[in-house]
């Protein structure tokens, strides 16, 4: 057992980090809006750099890693919050032809959750999967009737409304299904995870920079210690969502659903708290559309109602642990 | 990133455990008056880290030629879940001896010091306590003003320290104290190996909210110590105290950590025998949610410390990193939140500080007024906080 990254880890992180910085820099937010939340020619890079066929054997064109390297390259993309249905295509690659490629821009949508039909990213899609209790279904986006919401919360993220699914293509079978959702939690959680550090370091170089009462906000400690608290959740997710990604590869070093559930409880947590704080940390600014930390508050919402919300995983986490005292 | 566990990690797991569920049940459990009595506590405490020693069990990651185990990292965390698993005996007033006295001394100890000083705290021979804190130096900790002056080759020693587990009975006291009274306050401290046999030393005993007095106050008149007992150069203590903290805030409450899984299994338990609106109180949707919170929360607190484990393992002796206080400061506050839980739980109950009907009101009750002092001592929540935003996030300093 050693729970550091990797070498290879490490270089795959900064491998990530470094295109990330340099494609997807602040001012490309009001870029992304424009173009309607989603950028086809970044999508390509994404497939080039293997983020979709990350765990792929050779002969599908991956490059065979596990699910721990697939959460550190998730964080990074957390962290420069890129814009897509990155999760979805992701689980598809090997499952949708050219979804590993970038050709095939796959989308999805769990229609065992209770409320609306919300789907994301649905005008850019070419596949969507369905996950239903049973099975999982491939289903053609341009059959699918629904209204596109004027103002979606996430302006990177846009929605359609629908009031129903078309019939699709069966795909796979309930066990699929439920493999899915468990490793989009735990994509997710890195994600989050990325949210998390990035509003930490954001909300902590305004507190540098910022001056009131002659000197900088961040020597107050009322300010210190929210970013301090920030390093603490950050910290936290790591463990989870690090945790997570080993377990899904070796199921037998703990027990795997508590352990993904237990990673969205926490980095969805962190991401949340840490985002809220970057926008209380920035004053008046934080609260405009121009400073990013709405951005990443805003992602956090649709990722908080993708693959289980921090409450459906907190249970699952508890009668996980009840069952084992019978 | 590999959590799996080597199959000689397993072999030495099972040999530990089978180990552990021979001597636990030979060994007993406490005596009646182990919490009145500081002798009766000596002895059993020591009783059985000599029993650890024997079994080759004690020291798990100091080194072989000081009597260590030398365990290889894996088996570490493995020895923290068997013995949390078996609910062995405490530590207990082996506890500074062993997580950051010992640690201290092997890091930054003569070669001298470490042949006398670290077997007999593996076999139990020796108790330490730590005199760090005094009542105008708490969270200001390098304020501190015991008075240390060399006359000869020996310091003569004149200060009052505070909060000092273990006094009456300890036989070595981490002791800091002021060597140069001119200089800025963090360049004139020195940490030193104190015998606490040595003449002119006062102890006080202070009793707790809790109603016992596992703490006290002592005071040094003209205290004579060796100046061969320094540890680290004259003036450099400061460095040192912080050696002292890192294991004292990163490591040494890894077992209490396991240990709270234990916690709210038991409040899973008694969640599922008790009633509450007409309906076992686990039926309480927000309840389980409160607990698979807590739960994802610990285990994220266990994968965080084989996180700092694993990047200690390359530091000299093992020593954390200044993660330590972000390790520190979780889990004392989650420590606090698991722990009203089970108050919650325990409702009317609770107003016994003793077990009462179905309720474990040692684990209910006392467990929670003590997790008070947790997010206090070592470095209150506030000075975490202070020490993760100055040393790591690089906000500007308080003075």
């Amino acid at each position: 057992m050693d729970f550091r990254l990797s070498e290879d880890q490490v270089a795959l992180r900064d491998g990530i980090r470094a295109f990330c910085d340099g494609r997807v820099p602040n001012e490309q937010f009001a870029e992304f809006e424009n173009l309607g939340g989603f950028d086809r020619e970044l999508w390509t890079e994404l497939a080039e750099m293997g983020v979709f066929a990350l765990r792929l054997s050779e002969d599908e064109g991956g490059v065979e890693l596990g699910m721990a390297d697939a959460v550190v390259v998730f964080s990074e993309l957390g962290r420069r919050l890129v814009p897509g249905p990155l999760a979805w295509s992701h689980l598809a690659a090997g499952l949708v032809d050219g979804a590993e490629s970038g050709e095939t821009v796959v989308g999805g949508i769990d229609a065992t959750v209770a409320g609306p039909l919300m789907i994301e990213h649905l005008d850019f899609l070419d596949a969507l999967v369905v996950l239903y209790e049973d099975r999982v279904e491939r289903v053609d986006p341009s059959s699918v009737k629904a209204d596109a919401v004027a103002t979606p919360l996430d302006p990177l993220t846009p929605v359609h409304h629908a009031q129903s699914l078309p019939v699709g293509e069966v795909i796979g079978d309930a066990a699929l299904a439920d493999r899915m959702r468990r490793e989009g939690a735990a994509l997710a959680s890195g994600f989050l995870l990325g949210i998390a550090e990035a509003t930490q370091e954001l909300a902590t170089e305004y507190a540098k920079g910022r001056e009131q009462f002659g000197r900088p906000v961040g020597g107050f400690q009322a300010i210190k210690h929210i970013l301090a608290d920030c390093f603490v959740r950050q910290e936290v997710a790591r463990a989870a969502a690090y945790a997570a990604g080993a377990t899904v590869d070796h199921p037998d070093a703990g027990d795997l659903i508590a352990t993904v559930s237990g990673a969205k409880v926490n980095c969805g947590e962190a991401a949340m708290k840490n985002s809220r704080a970057c926008v209380q940390v920035h004053g008046g600014m934080g609260y405009t559309w121009e400073v990013v930390a709405h951005y990443y508050l805003k992602r956090t919402w649709v990722l908080e109602n993708s693959f289980g919300t921090v409450d459906e995983h907190a249970e699952i986490v508890a009668d996980r642990v009840a069952a084992q005292i019978g | 990133m590999d959590l799996r566990y080597s199959e000689s990690d397993e072999k030495f797991r099972a040999e530990l455990r089978a180990w552990l569920e021979k001597e636990i049940a030979a060994y007993g459990p406490p005596p009646a008056d182990y919490i009145s009595d500081w002798d009766s506590r000596r002895g059993y405490d020591t009783g059985w880290q000599r029993r650890l020693y024997e079994g080759g069990y004690a020291g798990i990651n100091w080194p072989r030629e000081y009597g260590g185990c030398d365990l290889s990292l894996s088996e570490q965390i493995v020895y923290y879940e068997e013995i949390a698993r078996a609910d062995a005996p405490y530590v207990g007033v082996n506890f500074v001896g062993m997580l950051h006295g010992g640690p201290t001394l092997i890091a930054e100890g003569t070669e001298e010091q470490k042949k006398k000083l670290i077997e007999p705290i593996i076999t139990g021979e020796h108790i330490w306590c730590q005199g760090f804190s005094e009542p105008g130096a708490g969270s200001d900790l390098a304020s501190l003003q015991a008075r240390a002056v060399r006359v000869g080759d020996e310091y003569i020693i004149n200060g009052h320290k505070i909060w000092t587990s273990f006094a009456q009975i300890a036989d070595y006291c981490e002791m800091l104290v002021r060597t140069d009274f001119e200089a800025p306050k963090h360049k004139g401290i020195s940490w030193l190996i104190l015998p606490m046999d040595a003449p002119g030393i006062e102890i006080r005993p202070l009793k707790t909210m809790t109603g016992e007095s596992e703490f006290s106050e002592v005071f040094f008149n003209d205290t004579p110590v060796p100046v061969s007992n320094l540890v680290g150069k004259e003036n450099d203590g400061w460095r040192v105290t912080n050696v002292t903290l890192r294991f004292e805030r990163g490591t040494a409450f890894t077992s209490e950590m396991y240990n709270l899984q234990e916690y709210l299994s038991q409040l899973i338990r008694v969640a599922k025998r008790v009633t509450r609106d007409d309906a076992a109180a686990w039926e309480d949707r927000a309840l389980r949610r409160e607990v698979g919170h807590l739960k994802a929360e610990l285990d994220a607190l266990w994968a965080m410390l084989k996180l700092s484990i694993s990047e200690a393992a390359g530091n000299e002796g093992g020593m954390p990193g200044v993660g330590a206080s972000a390790v520190k400061l979780f889990y004392t506050e989650l420590y606090q939140r698991v722990t009203e839980v089970g108050i919650r739980l325990a409702g009317r109950a609770a107003l016994s500080r003793d077990d009462v009907a179905d309720f474990p009101n040692e684990q209910f009750v006392a467990k929670h007024m003590n997790s008070l002092s947790l997010t206090i001592a070592a470095g209150s929540s506030q000075i975490q906080r202070n020490i993760i935003s100055e040393r790591i996030l690089g906000l500007p300093r308080e003075r």
